[in-house]
């Protein structure tokens, strides 16, 4: 080694957004007042995944995990830490163990524990900023092999053995792809990277950008060779500017190595990325979508086939994938597919990135092998449910999928199990629900941003969406009927058969979904009119019971004048009519004489 | 018809430029309204009116594709732009509570401005930092796992 320690400060979004760049400048000055900056390197790497411990500094070799790192830690981390050896307990993770003082490993935490690394192999291990680092770890290999020693069927080849399939959603047999658009017969063809990641509450393509641009522009080269394409496009939300930054950056560099550009390599083959940003379209997201945004239209999806493979952007054969299935691809081209294919299940190999969010201890970015139950997840990876609540269910596929109860906790994750239940793999959002949270209003929720996000060009979509918000708003509201059920079913199939892209097909998917785990809470809405979560507004009411003191707090607290009434000792009374259910009351009081029903 | 010819807008040098660059790149459209958007921090209908003459695409298509997507303003924002996300984690965990809280403290609703000029609010899509929810973001500081008791200070900060 180099340098005697490596100080990694995680420079994702979220990090970021804590200090993390403070933290950075606060750590060079202490080292450089020390003159240490000889034996110490700091660097700003991608995120580490645990975003719920934010920011995260860790230091090598003795691998001490310290989290919620404050800017004015600093000095206190230098001057004892690399300076005097002792690690600053009260910072660390991985508290080491009272005999022996040596630190846990990293992967014998349980956040970590059963996690297996290929896509965010370089994620919170290099600078995404410093092409020589990716280099370091195994960077470009992948192009060099494929560029001489491979030819475009042994690329196909591999790529069919590893059973990868893709990571956008919809999991179609990434191989396959790219054999369709290279046997597509045309002078021009060209390789889009679709990185318009919409999914609410999904943020692994952003962190793979973040922090690791390199391994995409690899695999877009890739791509580019196999199918015989000399030019690139990803395509990316404008709402990610570190990632657009990083790119940026990533590109510019492999230009300046031969490694992007003109005769790459001196092999004779010319391959040029250029980026294009989204402008907050969820409907882009679908693949002919996505490709009348990058002609600069309205982004609005035409009927397949023909398939973009076929004819895509500009009308030329076009290879679209997703970010996550990219960044596969230099992992499996240099250890090859075999290796990749050991991870996973029968139908669904290599492993899968999932943002873990919701009502869970450990958020966060977590990558697990296909075939992990969701109770690992959960329970081991994820640290459970907080605050003592009980789980509910996980929605997994954003938007167009659906919610897994406890009863299937036990399932294997796989792209065809998922759908099995009434799911789907979707880009990797992963959000758990504790007994708080109402499934109906949850189901409102997804369909308030389909029907927003409906681009409005087939009215099966158009109307029915509305449709389904409406009936869905009724029954929130305490003025459901049976009848509108069985009309949400119909509907709902109707989109399922006629829409014409995946939004609409899928936009009723969280209402059938919840309809068959959950159809008893739809009928508490309708019948008892009460939401046994207690979320629906509408259908809840506040009342004081005996253990009021009469202190007076929650009348004084109280927005509404002359709503909760009682003498001073006395239990109080709210009035049903005046109350606005803000929940203020029992917020304050301090005797738990405030009950919700 | 009583929408007289709109004016055209003096482009800036720095949008000049970018236009020239991107004239003849296809499907440029939507990357010229970002930079347009970069630079105003809105699209004017008179710079949107220059921009149909110098790159030949008529306004009735420009407008069509700003209004397409959620990015693209087609008002003045205010000095400061609060985002409270939305996303499903955000969702879970208060997000409509922090909306509703600054529709309050700031006597605005949803995706307008204040009177003043200093605050524009809006409700928008998963910003994915979600292992910091419920969250705002005010210009580009994001402020996570934020109960509503800390807006009050938040908007003090800016309102300087």
């Amino acid at each position: 080694m180099k340098y005697k320690n490596y100080i990694l400060i995680c420079a994702g979004t979220a990090c970021e957004s804590s200090k993390a760049d403070e933290i950075y400048r606060n750590l060079m000055k202490e080292l450089d007042a020390h003159k240490l900056l000889n034996e110490t390197q700091v660097l700003k790497t991608g995120c580490f995944g645990f975003c719920e411990k934010g920011p995260i500094v860790k230091v090598l070799p003795d691998e001490s995990f310290y989290v919620h790192v404050k800017p004015e830690d600093a000095k206190e981390l230098v001057e004892e830490h690399i300076i005097k050896g002792r690690r600053v307990n009260r910072l660390l993770y991985n508290k080491p163990c009272e005999e022996t003082n040596v630190a846990k490993k990293l992967d014998s935490i349980g956040f970590y524990q059963k996690q297996v690394r290929v896509v965010l192999r370089n994620c919170g291990f290099i600078d995404p900023e410093v092409i020589d680092e990716y280099i370091a770890r195994d960077g470009y290999a992948a192009l060099e092999k494929v560029l001489f020693e491979m030819s475009a069927d042994d690329i196909i080849n591999e790529l069919k053995t590893s059973g990868l399939r893709g990571r956008g959603g919809a999991g179609f047999p990434t191989w396959r792809k790219g054999m369709f658009t290279k046997d597509a017969q045309n002078e021009e063809k060209f390789v889009v990277c679709n990185a318009d990641e919409g999914d609410p509450g999904a943020y692994m393509d952003r962190s793979i950008l973040e922090g690791d641009p390199h391994s995409v522009l690899e695999a877009m080269t890739i791509a580019g060779k196999t199918i015989g394409a000399n030019r690139g496009y990803i395509y990316i939300r404008a709402e990610y500017p570190l990632a657009i930054h990083r790119l940026e950056v990533a590109i510019k560099q492999a230009k300046e190595f031969g490694l992007l550009g003109e005769n790459i390599l001196n092999s004779g083959f010319n391959f040029d990325i250029e980026i294009r940003l989204g402008a907050g379209a969820f409907v882009c997201g679908e693949e002919t979508a996505l490709l009348a945004s990058l002609e600069g239209r309205r982004g609005m999806p035409v009927p397949r086939p023909p398939f973009p493979a076929v004819k895509g952007l500009w009308g030329k054969p076009t290879l679209i994938n997703n970010v996550e299935s990219y960044a596969n691809i230099p992992a499996i081209l240099t250890k090859g597919g075999n290796w990749f294919a050991q991870f996973g299940t029968e139908s669904s190999k290599g492993t899968k990135v999932f943002a873990l969010t919701g009502k869970i201890t450990n958020s966060g970015l977590i990558e697990v092998p296909m075939g992990i139950t969701l109770r690992e997840i959960i329970y081991e990876i994820g640290g459970g449910i907080p605050n003592g609540k009980k789980f509910k269910a996980v929605q997994t596929g954003g938007p167009s999928g659906g919610m897994i109860t406890a009863d299937y906790l036990d399932t294997p994750i796989d792209f065809d199990n998922l759908i099995k239940l009434g799911s789907m793999m979707g880009s990797g959002g992963m959000i758990v629900m504790d007994e708080d949270d109402c499934v109906v209003d949850v189901s409102k929720f997804y369909l308030e941003f389909t029907v927003d996000e409906s681009c409005g060009k087939c009215s099966p979509c158009r109307i029915g969406g509305r449709q389904l918000m409406n009936y869905l708003e009724k029954i929130t509201n305490g003025e459901g009927t049976d009848e509108d059920i069985r009309k949400m079913r119909l509907i709902g199939h109707a989109m399922q058969m006629a829409s014409l892209c995946a939004l609409g097909q899928t936009a009723p998917n969280p209402i059938i979904s919840t309809l068959a785990y959950f159809e008893d809470e739809y009928m508490a809405h309708i019948h008892d009119r009460k939401c046994p979560a207690g979320k629906c507004q509408k259908l809840i009411r506040y009342f004081i019971n005996e253990k009021c003191i009469g202190c007076t707090l929650c009348a004084k607290k109280c927005p509404v004048d002359g709503c909760i009434k009682g003498e001073k000792k006395q239990v109080h009374v709210i009035n049903q009519e005046a109350c606005i259910k803000c929940g203020e009351c029992e917020r304050v009081c301090k005797f738990k004489a405030v009950v919700k029903i | 018809m009583t929408e007289s010819m709109p004016v055209l807008a003096e482009l800036t040098p720095e949008l000049d430029a970018f236009i020239v660059e991107w004239k003849d790149k296809p499907g440029n459209l939507v990357m010229v309204l970002h930079k347009v958007q970069e630079i105003y921090r809105y699209i004017p209908r008179d710079v949107a009116a220059a921009v149909s003459k110098k790159l030949g695409v008529p306004l009735a298509k420009i407008y069509g594709v700003m209004t397409f997507y959620h990015y693209f303003k087609l008002e003045k924002p205010g000095k400061h732009i609060i985002s409270v996300c939305m996303g499903t984690a955000c969702y879970l965990k208060g997000g409509d509570k922090l909306l509703d809280e600054l529709k309050k403290l700031l006597n605005v609703e949803a995706n307008a401005t204040t009177e003043d000029g200093q605050f524009t609010l809006q409700a928008v899509r998963c910003v994915g930092c979600c292992g910091l929810a419920p969250l705002i973001t005010v210009g580009t500081n994001v402020y996570g796992t934020l109960p509503e008791s800390r807006l009050p200070e938040i908007l003090e900060k800016y309102s300087k």
